[in-house]
């Protein structure tokens, strides 16, 4: 099944600011509701979000209780050479996604 | 002779008055120049959303449908891509169609229920619940294939009786407080209620992604929004009643472009 959208432009010059989109499939149940019998509903969010250009950490987001379903994040990097982002979210319930994308720069 | 005392003839004037009101409050349908989708009313953030496919969260139940789609199921072991092929071509427009009249219920059924009826008789798989992940993302891809496409039912001798019982809905009043969709839809549109803008309730993106749900839900779950927001006792999923009132506003949506998934707050 689907569970992460990327959006990176596939080429861009070598020192251009370029703008990076995830979005990624999760409910992001915060621990706080209750079913309608009064049980707890567990929590179950991602925990962390992280994106690594060619092997280095470039960005990376710690994710709470009150962020939306299906976290949508975007962010700027300097592209710097071609190659590898990769994508990594995990959570609870050991919740992990990775996805990569690939760039041209020249 | 002496006149009428001036009490009566003034309660009278005043109930003319609001007898007028209430006759052009149920005379007003929106006429066709102005007709808007959701999507014109609602703010730019939300608009951007819908507007990107890889910010539009609707897009994953779109994925994941694609993914149903070419999924061998039931005990026939055949998957919808097998007998439908290439969603792109072949459900080309099916959403605007729908609800569609079908020969052997002899009455309307909507793209869920046209759906679930493929599985059944045809995949001899388990009927999908209704407002569960699978059916949403099945609905989804198909609704996906016509978007840009006009909305297109079709009203015959056969779909006209329940045209007729949508439109009734539409403008009866309903619930603890006794209001109609015509009265918010029809006539206060584009102003507020409570710190919404009020729609026209053109279903034009069904299913959507509605941020107050955190996620995609089908026409039916709307109108069962609206029907306890009124304080009435909301239909049950799969409801005639509520088919008849999607057939009714996909005809008065007639000619509009569909945006599906769309986005809405």
């Amino acid at each position: 099944m689907a569970s992460a959208l990327i959006n990176v432009p596939e080429r861009a010059r070598r020192g251009e600011i370029i703008e990076i989109k995830t979005l990624v499939s999760h409910p992001m149940e915060t621990g706080y509701r209750r079913t309608q019998l009064g049980a707890t509903i567990p929590r179950d969010i991602i925990r962390s979000f992280v994106c690594t250009y060619n092997g280095a950490e470039i960005f990376r987001a710690e994710l709470h209780p009150a962020i939306a379903a299906n976290p949508f994040i975007t962010f700027t990097t300097v592209a710097t050479e071609s190659g590898t982002l990769t994508f990594q979210w995990t959570g609870d319930n050991g919740f992990s996604v990775t996805q990569s994308a690939t760039i041209t720069v020249g | 002779m002496p006149g009428p005392p001036a009490l009566p003839l003034r309660r009278f004037v005043v109930t003319v008055i609001m007898a007028a009101i209430a006759a052009s409050a149920v005379a007003a349908e929106i006429p066709r120049a102005e007709r808007r989708s959701g999507y014109d009313l609602m703010g730019r953030e939300t608009r951007a959303i819908q507007d990107n496919d890889t910010a539009n969260p609707g897009m994953l139940f779109v994925l994941d449908g694609e993914s149903l789609w070419k999924k061998k199921t039931g005990a026939v072991g055949q998957a919808c891509a097998d007998c439908h092929g290439d969603a792109s071509q072949t459900m080309k427009g099916v959403a605007a169609r729908y609800p569609a009249f079908d020969a052997r219920e002899g009455r309307p059924i909507d793209l869920e229920q046209r759906i679930n009826r493929c599985r059944v008789d045809r995949q001899q798989a388990p009927a999908l619940a209704w407002e569960s992940r699978d059916l949403l993302a099945l609905t989804a891809y198909v609704a996906r294939q016509s978007r840009g496409l006009p909305i297109d039912v079709t009203i015959d001798a056969r779909t006209q009786p329940f045209l007729d019982a949508g439109r009734a809905a539409f403008h009866r009043g309903q619930g603890q407080i006794n209001l109609s969709c015509s009265q918010c839809h029809d006539d206060l549109w584009g102003r507020k209620l409570a710190g919404s803008v009020i729609p026209q309730a053109h279903p034009t993106g069904y299913p959507i992604y509605r941020l107050e749900w955190q996620s995609l839900g089908s026409l039916q779950r709307r109108l069962r929004n609206c029907l306890i927001g009124t304080r009435a006792e909301a239909y049950e999923f799969g409801a005639p009643e509520l088919v008849d009132l999607e057939l009714y506003l996909m005809w008065r949506a007639q000619g509009m472009k569909l945006e599906s998934p769309g986005v809405r707050p």
